[in-house]
């Protein structure tokens, strides 16, 4: 195994030869306030290179690729090279285009209902400044551009229309297109692949491999992001790991091993400071799922027992952070039978509404769009689910503000102001707020997703507080989360998913922030998959 | 409350004391006088009223386009069975109101279980409707109304102002409570700034739309009941005018007593503000129309006064975070 901190061990050879690395950035460091999210960080891409970019979430992965967007300044000193010409850094927004930089993200950024070829057209049609816009030469070109990518792609059809796998082609090809309008013939450009493969099916991930090598082979390098090591192992040529902002290792993905990039990716020394979980409690099963299947997940179950906080986690597209909109009736299910209080619910049929009869409560992760409304108070947000205890024909406006501000007292919400805007609060007491709303209607069942994202370190304990505390009242946690020092925190139990599937059961002493990563890091590779038992 | 929250809820309310302040130096003779409050007060109630309907759907987050169509198909629905068949007033408003509240239904139908767009949906059916009136109507202006019904919309009156406007501000308190102290007014107002927050926290978000716009128009049509009373008649084109003052009238009154938000008080200030203006300057001697320049000015004006409000306020909030 490599040793961490080693300088960067030779280039790939071949095609290379001597050309100078397409992208060589030095010295690089970026702080936020108080936080060093980039430390002195080192990348070089060579001619003709995968580039792999690892790290857990906030390791500087995004930071780093904002810079290059130029849409972070780093901090001075930082030195960046494009084909062996100095650049000044910080790049003006847009100016990575001229340097012959293209980024496709997660979300591609094609508009849906428009067809292929407005989509791949779109750049230019935008600066073009002749009247008319010969569609059937734009359309022979665009048959011709798919062609010399090898594949074949209806110009006039709709984009929402098309398979998920041909939209990321088709973003792929559009943003190196782009890129090759704008090289000289000799140059190199550098593709930026940000999470590309996340909703892929695996037939889509090997043919968008086949896409990027063709890229790397013709027209430039790749600098990949990725959760998924097998996928990284696959398509990368050298591997670069972040960790805290710095970077902890550069190493040839062929010479590591997968047990030895989990190692780089999460490190060792925080296991001394982990709380252990206590063992499972052995209340009565309050909630199970049989054969769920959602837009990822398919035939998942687990159970789940009075007074237990169960962890679900993963990395990105593995299908676990769907779960709980799932359980809750919030998203179309494709199949799932839910158990909750002794009764059993279809899940293709089950509305929130049912669900809220049913005793359960979901905190969703998007707070400003799904949880609350911004414009209102906070005492209107906290008391929607309670209004019928107010006589609801003639509302008692004055008991529901005192007891809206009696409960902020209790969940120590801060202003305790009843009548502020909800939006103006910060982050950890807007989910204050909304724990507040829901924990008031005692649930049986409480759904999580990213409970602690955008909270304040001070709130964040004190909402895993309030989390055990209600736990030990009885109430029956999922908590579906991608941080795993959270999940370390409260959990009782983890499960951690893979490919739509739950692919290991960590519980116990093995519930540590590092077991969890390692879990979630390793659960994509492993083909067995461990179902727990629903008939116990 | 901070002098800042004071002066923007009451704002409109000292705009509307400063114009009625200007006419009375103006014109002493004619605009300070009782009958011209009195006049003021009741002719403009069924705007007041179509402008009270409107606050439902656009509580909940939905347009209305369709409500003046529904206010001329309510009033020339009662002229034709009451002044032509002879039918009796109560059963004519009877199926007048029914006709309008048909219109809400249908409306919250294609919106709620087609999921269509309210804007689109209501301005189809609103064209509709008008060419069905002009139909049923045979395009001519129908009369014969019974008295009785000016009797009790204008004729009678106490402290010399029409009846019909305490009616609208009878509606005035209705919604007020309705709005501010009742669980479905809370609810509607959720469906309206939050759909998916809605959704998620059990509230039935497609029957509270449906409803809102059934709401509307059941409103139009019972201020086309009320139209029909201060004319004696109905005319299939006139109803036509009230669709823009109405949405002038809610958007303004948003920016008042709870800025913001629809609310029925603020509504009633906007109508008796805008009025006050436009009967302010036909006494000055200009033409008619500035009522057009009046209303349709007021409209992007309140609604760029509102978009300001709320940028000023997203503003702080950055900087305080």
């Amino acid at each position: 195994m490599p040793a961490p901190h080693s300088t960067t061990p030779a280039a790939p050879q071949g095609a290379a030869g001597e050309a100078p690395p397409v992208i060589a950035l030095r010295h690089l460091t970026k702080r936020f306030g108080g936080a060093t999210a980039l430390d002195d960080v080192a990348l070089t891409i060579e001619h003709g290179e995968v580039h792999g970019l690892l790290g857990e979430n906030g390791s500087g992965k995004s930071t780093l690729i904002k810079v290059l967007a130029g849409y972070h300044a780093p901090e001075p000193g930082a030195e960046l090279e494009v084909n062996g010409r100095p650049v000044r850094l910080p790049l003006a927004p847009n100016q990575f285009r001229e340097l012959g930089l293209c980024f496709v993200h997660q979300d591609l950024g094609l508009i849906g209902d428009l067809t292929v070829l407005e989509n791949l057209r779109i750049g230019e049609l935008a600066a073009s400044r002749s009247l008319r816009i010969r569609w059937s030469r734009e359309r022979r070109a665009a048959r011709e551009t798919f062609e010399r990518y090898g594949f074949d792609l209806d110009p006039d059809a709709i984009v929402n229309e098309i398979p998920e796998t041909d939209r990321a082609l088709l973003a792929i090809v559009r943003a190196v297109e782009e890129m090759r309008a704008t090289l000289a013939h000799d140059e190199r450009g550098l593709l930026v692949l940000d999470e590309p493969t996340v909703f892929l099916p695996r037939e889509g991930v090997q043919r968008l491999f086949a896409l990027v090598r063709d890229i790397v082979a013709r027209d430039a390098s790749v600098l990949f992001v990725s959760h998924d090591l097998d996928e990284v192992r696959e398509i990368t040529d050298r591997v670069t790991v972040l960790r805290d902002g710095r970077v902890h290792a550069t190493v040839v993905t062929a010479e590591a091993t997968e047990a030895e990039l989990v190692e780089l990716i999460i490190g060792r020394s925080l296991a001394a400071f982990e709380h252990t979980a206590p063992e499972r409690p052995s209340g009565d099963t309050t909630l199970a799922v049989r054969d769920l299947a959602g837009r990822t997940v398919d035939g998942v179950g687990f159970e789940a027992h009075r007074g237990e906080i169960v962890g679900l986690t993963g990395i990105i597209g593995s299908g676990f952070d769907e779960v709980p909109y799932l359980l809750f009736g919030a998203r179309p299910c494709r199949a799932g039978e839910l158990v909750v209080g002794g009764r059993s619910h279809p899940l293709p049929l089950m509305t929130p509404r049912d669900a809220l009869a049913a005793r359960m409560a979901l905190l969703p992760a998007n707070r400003q769009v799904d949880g609350s409304v911004g414009t209102l108070s906070v005492a209107e947000n906290a008391m929607l689910q309670v209004l019928d205890r107010y006589r609801p024909a003639a509302l008692r406006l004055r008991r529901l503000r005192s007891d809206a501000a009696a409960l902020l007292d209790r969940f120590d919400v801060r202003p305790r102001d009843p009548d502020a805007e909800y939006a103006s609060l910060s982050g950890g007491n807007q989910q204050k707020v909304l724990l507040a709303k829901w924990l008031q209607t005692e649930p049986q069942v409480l759904l999580l997703h990213e409970p602690t994202q955008g909270v304040d370190i001070g709130a964040r304990e004190q909402i895993f507080t309030l989390l055990r505390d209600e736990a030990q009242r009885g109430t029956t946690i999922v908590c579906a989360s991608s941080d795993h020092e959270q999940l370390a925190a409260v959990c009782d139990r983890v499960l951690v998913f893979g490919r739509g599937r739950i692919a290991r059961e960590l519980t116990g002493a093995d519930v540590t922030k590092t077991r969890i990563a390692e879990a979630a890091l390793n659960s994509s590779a492993g083909t067995a998959s461990i179902t727990t038992d629903t008939e116990e | 409350m901070s002098a800042r929250v004071a002066v923007q809820r009451y704002a409109l309310v000292g705009a509307w004391i400063a114009v009625i302040v200007l006419f009375c130096v103006l014109r002493p003779d004619t605009f300070a006088t009782t009958s011209n409050v009195q006049n003021i007060l009741g002719s403009q109630a069924v705007l007041l009223v179509l402008t009270l309907g409107l606050l439902l759907p656009l509580t909940t987050g939905d347009f209305d386009l369709s409500i003046a169509s529904v206010l001329s198909l309510s009033s020339m629905v009662l002229a034709l069975l009451n002044g032509e068949q002879g039918w009796a007033l109560l059963p004519a408003m009877g199926v007048a109101l029914a006709a309008g509240l048909a219109v809400g239904v249908f409306n919250g139908a294609c919106v709620v279980l087609l999921g269509l767009d309210s804007f689109i949906v209501t301005l189809g059916s609103g064209t509709f409707v008008a060419g069905v009136v002009t139909w049923i109507s045979d395009s001519r202006t129908v009369t014969g109304l019974s008295p009785q019904l000016s009797e009790w919309v204008i004729n009678n009156r106490i402290l010399g102002v029409s009846l019909i406007f305490y009616y609208g501000l009878a509606l005035v308190i209705a919604l007020w409570y309705v709005l501010t102290y009742t669980a479905v007014g809370r609810r509607l107002l959720f469906v309206g700034r939050g759909r998916s927050v809605a959704r998620l926290s059990g509230l039935r978000v497609g029957p509270l739309r449906w409803s809102a716009l059934a709401g509307s128009a059941f409103i139009a049509a019972l201020a086309g009941i009320l139209y029909a009373g201060t004319t004696g008649g109905a005319d299939p084109s006139s109803g036509q005018s009230f669709l823009l003052p109405a949405f002038a009238a809610a958007f303004l009154g948003a920016t008042a007593v709870t800025p913001g938000r629809f609310n029925a008080w603020g509504a009633f200030i906007a109508v008796y503000f805008l009025v006050t203006g436009i009967t302010g300057l036909q006494l000055l001697g200009v033409d008619n129309f500035v009522q057009q320049l009046f209303y349709g000015g007021a409209l992007v004006l309140a609604v760029a006064l509102s978009q300001i409000v709320r940028r000023r306020a997203a503003g702080r909030e950055a900087v305080a975070a």
